[in-house]
């Protein structure tokens, strides 16, 4: 708790060789910074304990009065005040990310809507606040109410008012996050505790020089210069943080590769722009507001989805620690009396004049802004405006900076902008959430986007800009709409990336971030949509949805043996069809399609899909059962067609030497995606031993399942492919024959949406430097299919062969067209090509083709049922 | 109120009379006779006026009462009428779709077409000052003492339900009160970015009815419309400060 009593042993000789050093000294800063940010944190845990105090008491306050404690725990055992608020640190450290957070998640829209607005009150309101206060408090001190000890003249008065008048955005960011007044209202009171920061750099630095030079020496000339400087410092540094959010922008726009630093450049240039407009001792603040509001729109576009959960994180967390500390050392600050000097008549008139002309201020700037604002403030808001006009750090660290020499009073000014940013935190902090409730202060409603709002407060957009153009004034509409024409003509071309660019529109950034919600709010409730046979989402690893029914139905078939293929093939036939054509048309309007922003990740710098892929097994662990009850009653005839991952289980499952031989054919390479086929797989597996002990009728009428063993070509090599396509003991294949639910399979129109998602995925699934993998897979598959190419011409005599049954699973095949690896033999192509020229034919139903005749050939038993599935395990696509 | 009769009894081809004389002549006191405080005592006036003096007389009341009608004061009619002149290239009183087409701004805006067609009145092609004010009149702003007044009353042009009835109509192509899917497509189309495809924009169009649809059937009607429209602050979305 009291990190003062840490050092242990300054400066002794060493003697010799110590087995045990302290090294105090060498980590003594760092170490500090972090504890007091870990004290911080920890008293925002204990503070958010009690939600009563919290809802209360403004966090703020809690952390001022935490500080005054420290610091006096601090004074009593020092016996000196330790650890200000060094301006310093302040303005370097501690400023800037607050500021950078409130810029870059400025609601940009409702900013530049109330900008005018929010300029006045900044630019004229500030300037109206200082020179009165300022004169007011020479006018007290005239009237002989503040002691005369105080000795300062005019000019002094004039700077103390302008650092005392800022209305500082930390403070008013902290109490008003926790008092939800409306946004029209939020915007103005913080966009101008944000712009006038130019204002008061300017005031403070002319007033500075002024008081340096000697009221005497002022010219008329400097006065002047005074003037231009404020268009200087605030154009400057609104031009500085421009310059970079575009450089900001820009460089994002070529991390497609090294996403993991996009993270670190947003913090990088936006903190540059701080400290160039710093070093220009140009208006910084302006320049990290500006840069946060310019660039956030590319960069958002240019950054991938998970830069952007970083950015967020670590910008709130950085400004809520800074924010934390700030009050924290306020409070600290403040019990250094060694610093300042009591003036009670001083302290009064200043409390006094910085409400009354903040008040005077608002209402009359109110009253002229009225006459232009389309929504006028009414009286409530002008007291919520007045009322929370709150200073702060940046008033403190300014008076902290004022040199003594030069300015006598400086410890007078420095107690009386101690006690001002006290009450004003303290206080109005406290008093500012009842006196919102009392007044009835419009309220902000949360409620969440709609795309119905978003797409018609775009067409109110449109209209109006149109209804502008049509009367031919030029105005907010016109010029809002004209740089939007400009921003996508050449700004978004220029600064985001082609494939960011191209799908940029906020409808449908709208419509993509809704579905996101509801898959999440889907999954939170144990929704089971997401795993549905047919359906592949992106994130799911190859096709396990769709193995996990095949699973189930294999482990029941178990006893029988199977036929256990290494390939992929998949027909989804009948009894599921028209479940699955409902379900589609669920989706189709109900869920995301994934097609965008999903980049296979292949390189050590991008963060691996391993939480979304674990988080995708958890949903379909969870929906296991409820799947399994409900397709207990539904017959299926599965040909499982399994590849190589699976042996493990098949060798504990199955009784004979297949599996076994088959256990030991697993490549070594394969371990990866043996790996994630496991976890999903053990859990089915032991649902369905409980499953299979209750359905033990249902057993008997289920078609057996196929396995048929595929070997890998090392396993050619070693001989055993015959053997183990003769072991293959299942006896029954049904030659499938279409149902009429299939017709109105989505994907059988050929543009069916389903069937060209799930391809798209797959295709993307497959990245390119995985081709190799695949083709191997594919070509092992092609060897194995050699075998029963004999047999392919008996294939084609046989009547009751699927054809239409093959059909609707031919698009989902489509991408992953391994075509050109793809050698069989001619007469089987040809088989396969003659039999299937007029629907959209494919080398894997070909592929397909050859393996149903193999069976069919050897274990034929038509009729045997209906319903036949083919699932399709996709191995090679996660190579 | 008065002019509000006043404008119904007159044909529309005199109140576009009445307006040029707004342009040019209000500074003419030598006019600044006849004024009238009820209906009777108007037309009683106007009665001894004809041809342009009668013109200038209806035009001095409606600067006393203001253009009633739409509540725009007099001097943005000025203002807006010679806009309208400008706009009229064929310089016959009226406004035809090229006029309006000519707007350079208003051919890039992606609902201009739809905007421009919510001028014409059902099946015409030209529209007078009239009906030009009458559509820009639905863009005013809702001032503080009409919220409360007159309940029984007509619906101002400007109110909430008029605002948003004008945005409904820009969707509803075929009239028939309700906006299907198509025709939200349609208005999709124009809006969202080429490089949608078709597909994500029905996916879309489909959502978004889904979430306004109470009645189930797959179009939105009016009330719906209103009603997912509710939370918007359609007031000020809707209104121009210009028109005060």
């Amino acid at each position: 708790e009291e990190p003062t009593q840490k050092p242990e042993s300054p400066g002794e000789p060493p003697p010799g060789l110590e087995l045990f050093r302290w090294q105090w000294h060498e980590v003594e800063a760092p170490y500090l910074v972090a504890l007091w940010i870990l004290v911080a944190s920890l008293a925002k845990i204990v503070f958010h304990l009690s939600r009563k105090v919290t809802s209360l008491v403004p966090e703020s306050c809690l952390l001022i009065l935490l500080g005054l404690v420290l610091g006096g725990i601090v004074l009593a055992v020092a016996k000196k005040a330790e650890y200000q608020l060094e301006p310093g640190t302040f303005f370097l450290f501690l400023l800037p990310p607050i500021v950078l957070d409130s810029g870059y998640f400025m609601p940009s829209r409702l900013f530049f809507d109330n900008l005018g607005a929010i300029l006045t009150y900044a630019v004229v309101g500030t300037l109206w606040n200082a020179f009165t206060t300022g004169a007011a408090l020479w006018g007290l001190q005239q009237a002989g109410l503040v002691a005369p000890r105080v000795q300062a003249g005019l000019l002094d008065f004039l700077l103390f008012g302008s650092l005392i008048s800022a209305v500082d955005p930390v403070a008013v960011l902290a109490v008003f996050e926790e008092v939800h007044v409306n946004e029209t209202l939020f915007i103005i009171v913080f966009g101008e505790s944000l712009l006038n920061d130019a204002v008061t750099v300017v005031l403070y630095k002319v007033c500075n020089s002024f008081v340096e030079m000697g009221s005497a020496n002022v010219q008329a000339t400097d006065y002047l210069k005074g003037v231009a400087s404020l268009f200087v410092v605030s154009l400057g540094g609104a031009a500085v943080g421009l310059v970079f959010a575009f450089l900001l922008a820009l460089t994002t726009r070529f991390t497609k590769r090294v996403r993991i630093i996009e993270p670190l450049l947003v913090f990088l240039l936006a903190y540059a722009a701080y400290l160039t407009a710093e070093m220009a001792s140009l208006s910084a603040i302006l320049a990290v507001t500006m840069c946060g509001l310019g660039c956030k729109k590319y960069v958002e576009a240019n950054i991938s989805h998970k830069s952007r959960t970083t950015v967020k994180y670590t910008m709130k967390t950085l400004a809520s620690c800074a924010e934390t500390v700030i009050f924290m050392l306020l409070g600290i600050s403040a019990v250094d009396s060694s610093k300042w000097a009591w003036d009670s008549g001083l302290v009064l008139g200043t409390l006094i004049f910085i409400l009354f002309f903040r008040a005077l201020g608002v209402v009359l700037q109110t009253w002229v802004l009225n006459q232009f604002r389309l929504v006028p403030l009414d009286k409530i808001d002008q007291v919520v405006m007045s009322y929370g006009g709150l200073r702060g750090a940046v008033a403190f660290a300014l008076v902290i900076l004022l040199d003594r020499t030069k300015v006598p009073a400086k410890d007078y000014f420095v107690a009386t902008t101690i006690v001002v940013v006290f009450f004003t935190v303290i206080v109005q902090g406290l008093t500012i959430k009842p006196l919102v409730k009392w007044l009835k202060v419009k309220r902000s409603e949360h409620h969440k986007p709609t795309l119905n709002q978003e797409l018609h407060e775009h067409t109110f957009d449109h209209i109006l800009a149109a209804v502008e153009d049509v009367v031919g004034h030029h105005g907010y509409h016109y010029w809002r709409d004209r740089w939007e024409q400009f921003d996508k003509k050449y700004l978004s071309q220029l600064l985001m990336r082609r494939s960011a660019y191209r799908i940029r529109d906020q409808i449908w950034d709208v419509y993509y971030r809704l579905n996101i919600r509801d898959a999440i709010s889907f999954v939170d409730q144990g929704g089971h949509v997401l795993s549905s046979t047919g359906l592949t989402l992106p994130s799911m690893p190859s096709r396990n949805s769709v193995a996990e029914t095949s699973v189930t139905n294999l482990l029941r078939e178990s006893g029988s043996g199977a036929c256990l293929d290494l390939q992929v093939i998949d027909t989804v036939r009948s009894g599921r069809d028209r479940e699955d054509a409902v379900m589609h048309h669920l989706l189709c309007g109900g869920l995301y399609k994934p097609r965008r922003r999903y980049k296979a990740s292949c390189s050590r710098h991008f963060i691996s899909e391993d939480a979304q892929e674990r988080q995708d097994k958890e949903v379909f662990q969870q929906n296991m059962k409820r799947r399994l009850e409900s397709f207990k009653s539904t017959k299926h005839n599965i040909c499982f067609t399994k590849s190589k991952p699976r042996p493990r289980k098949t060798g504990r499952r199955k009784k004979d030497g297949v599996a076994n031989a088959e256990a030991t054919n697993g490549k070594p390479g394969d371990l990866g995606f043996q790996d994630t086929a496991a976890v999903i797989l053990t859990v089915e597996s032991e649902e369905e031993e409980e499953e299979s002990d209750s359905s033990e009728t249902e057993k008997e009428d289920d078609e057996g399942i196929i396995f048929v063993a595929r070997a890998t070509s090392e396993v050619l090599q070693e001989g055993k492919v015959s053997g183990n396509l003769e072991v293959c003991p299942s006896p029954r294949i049904i030659p499938p024959s279409p149902t009429c639910a299939e017709k109105e399979l989505p994907w059988k129109s050929g543009q069916g949406d389903l069937a060209v998602y799930v391809s798209s995925e797959t295709t993307k699934i497959v990245p390119v430097d995985m081709q190799t993998g695949w083709n191997q897979s594919i070509s092992s598959l092609e060897s194995l299919a050699s075998p029963p190419c004999n047999q392919a011409p008996i294939l084609t005599c046989l009547p009751p062969h699927p054809q239409g049954a093959e059909e609707p699973q031919a698009p989902l095949h489509l991408p992953s067209d391994p075509r050109p690896s793809f050698a069989f033999p001619p007469s089987l192509a040809k088989a396969g090509r003659s039999r299937s020229e007029s629907s959209a034919d494919l080398p894997q139903q070909q592929e397909l083709q050859p393996l149903m005749g193999h069976k069919d050939h050897t274990h034929l038993s038509p009729g045997t049922a209906t319903s036949h599935w083919c699932i399709q395990f996709n191995r090679g696509s996660r190579l | 109120m008065i002019l509000v009769e006043l404008m119904n009894d007159v044909a529309p081809e005199v109140c576009l009379f009445i307006i040029p004389v707004f342009d040019n002549d209000m500074t003419s006191n030598s006019l600044r006779g006849p004024y009238a405080d009820s209906t009777e005592e108007c037309y009683g006036q106007l009665q001894n006026y004809s041809g342009l003096e009668y013109v200038k007389c209806c035009s001095l009341l409606c600067d006393k009462f203001t253009f009633l009608e739409f509540s725009i004061s007099h001097s943005q009619i000025t203002r807006l009428y010679s806009r309208f002149t400008s706009l009229d290239k064929g310089e016959n009183g009226t406004l035809s779709r090229e006029d309006f087409q000519r707007i350079p701004e208003l051919a890039i805006n992606p609902l201009g077409d739809r905007i421009i067609n919510a001028f014409f009145p059902e099946g015409e092609d030209q529209v007078n000052f009239r009906g030009f004010m009458r559509t820009l009149a639905h863009f005013r702003p809702i001032e503080d003492n009409e919220k409360s007044k007159d309940v029984n009353g007509p619906e101002p042009l400007n109110s909430r339900s008029n605002k948003l009835h004008f945005a409904f109509r820009l969707y509803d192509l075929d009239k028939d009160e309700k906006i299907s899917r198509d025709e939200l497509l349609q208005v999709l189309r124009m809006m969202v970015g080429v490089n949608i495809s078709d597909e994500q924009l029905g996916s879309i169009a489909d959502r978004t009815i889904q979430e306004a649809d109470q009645d189930g059937d797959s179009a939105i009607s009016f009330t719906e419309f209103v009603k997912v429209l509710e939370k918007v602050d359609v007031e000020q979305k809707m209104s121009i400060r210009f028109l005060h």
